[in-house]
Formats: C-alpha cells, sequence, structure tokens
C-alpha cells in the first residue's frame, strides 16, 4: 500500500518526472521549424539534382548553409525528442532507455555530419572563390 | 486510507476492436510521418556529405539520390513533412484551447491529409520550375 496522499502524488512534476518541459520544447521547436521548413525545402529541391560544382556552391553560400545548419539543430533534436513520445508507449524498461539513447544518438550523428558537409562546402566555396 | 480494494474496473477498449476514425488515423499519422521522414533526412545528409568529400563519391551518392529510388523516398518524406508540418500547427492550435470539439478535429484532419497532398504538389511544381 502506498502511504502517498492523491494530491501528493499530483503535485510536482507529475509522471513525467520533467512536467510539461518536454511538450513545451516540442512545441517551441516546432515553431521555429514552421518558420524555416518551406524556404529550406525550395533551396534543397532545387538544389537536388545539380552537379557537385552547383551544390557546393549553393551550400557554401551564407542563407542556405546557415538555414540549413539551424533545419538540422533544431530538427534532429526535435526528431531525438520525437521519438521518446512512442517509445514511451511501446517500449519500456531498459530497453526503451536504450532505444532513447540510441534515437538521441542517431540524431546526434546524423546533425554532426551535416554539420561537418556544411563546413567542408564553405571552406571549399572559400578556396574556389565563390 | 484504510484498506485499499482492488476494485474491478473496466478495461479500456483495445485499439483492434476500435472503429478507425479520423481524429485517431490523424494523429496516427502524426506519429509516422515524423519518424518516417528520417529516411529521407539520413539519404539527404549522406548526399550532403558526398557532396564535400569526392567527385567520384559524389557520383556514387548522387546517383542513388537521383535514381528511382531517391525519387520515391523524397517523395514521400515531402509528403511526409508536410503532413507533420499541417498537423503540428493543429496540435499549437489545439493547445491555445481551440477547434477542439470532435466535428472541428475531424475538419481539420482532412484539413492535414488533403493540404498535405497539395502541398506536396505545389512543392513539386514549384522546385521543377
Amino acid at each position: 500500500m502506498r502511504y502517498l496522499t492523491d494530491r501528493k502524488r499530483a503535485v510536482g512534476k507529475g509522471a513525467s518526472g520533467t512536467g510539461t518541459e518536454h511538450h513545451w520544447w516540442m512545441s517551441a521547436s516546432a515553431v521555429a521549424l514552421a518558420f524555416m521548413i518551406p524556404t529550406w525545402l525550395f533551396i534543397v529541391g532545387t538544389t537536388l539534382g545539380a552537379d557537385q560544382q552547383t551544390v557546393i556552391s549553393t551550400f557554401a553560400s551564407p542563407f542556405p548553409a546557415i538555414l540549413t545548419a539551424l533545419i538540422v539543430i533544431v530538427g534532429m533534436q526535435h526528431f531525438a525528442k520525437g521519438t521518446e513520445v512512442w517509445i514511451e508507449d511501446y517500449v519500456h524498461g531498459t530497453a526503451g532507455k536504450a532505444l532513447k539513447i540510441a534515437m538521441h544518438s542517431l540524431a546526434y550523428v546524423i546533425m554532426a555530419t551535416a554539420l561537418y558537409a556544411l563546413g567542408k562546402m564553405v571552406f571549399i566555396g572559400l578556396l574556389l572563390g565563390n | 486510507m484504510a484498506e485499499v480494494k482492488q476494485v474491478e474496473r473496466p478495461l479500456s477498449p483495445h485499439l483492434q476492436i476500435y472503429r478507425p476514425q479520423m481524429t485517431s488515423f490523424s494523429s496516427i499519422m502524426t506519429r509516422i510521418t515524423g519518424n518516417g521522414i528520417i529516411v529521407g533526412v539520413l539519404l539527404l545528409v549522406w548526399w550532403l556529405l558526398a557532396a564535400a568529400t569526392s567527385p567520384a563519391y559524389f557520383d556514387f551518392v548522387n546517383a542513388i539520390a537521383t535514381s528511382w529510388f531517391g525519387d520515391l523516398v523524397f517523395t514521400l518524406s515531402l509528403l511526409g513533412v508536410w503532413y507533420h508540418y499541417l498537423a503540428g500547427i493543429r496540435h499549437l492550435i489545439w493547445d491555445t484551447g481551440r477547434y477542439m470539439d470532435i466535428k472541428t478535429a475531424e475538419m481539420l484532419g482532412w484539413v492535414c491529409i488533403i493540404g498535405s497532398v497539395v502541398l506536396t504538389a505545389l512543392t513539386l511544381i514549384i522546385i521543377h520550375l
């Protein structure tokens, strides 16, 4: 039997342990992404299929480079925290924790890879004098 | 707090005996699209990495990214992005306490589905202009 009263169980940070922090972060990053996604889709969509030179000079220019970096940084964290929701529904205990860590790791690997690629293209762009 | 009695509570109906509804379907789709987009992101970031690596590697990855498989992945991802985009806005609206009644919620589900197809078509038309 539990000696906690109903009220005691309800106050504080609740069942999640982190209160509304997760929900609020997802909402805030969603708004940020909503502003950035349409323009970014246009940049990526018009660059896909181009030759390597064009791809490099496009992503070496300030606006596409910064926007893509922002999309990757905010988007990958939004993805990682988003996967937590279904993991909490379907996978419990240690397996659930492991899966959350794996999803966060995947997100950060993608983020770092994209930032590396962007950085290198900016550098190549400088060398080529774009 | 005296005896804690185990009350026979009714079980909540399981998913498989529920009649599919627009509200549940559009909610499930939000989850599927949000997670599924990662396939397109993987292919795109691989393509970016290849562009920054070498001409030979770019040719290899670019051939995959622009093949029928790449087209399929990116088109489905685009559809997924727009669906998730609209469904996300729907959640932001719901968070303000508005449009929570069933009729409007179902209508917003249709907005997400039809809207995502329309926005995908528009995007494809615009980028091919």
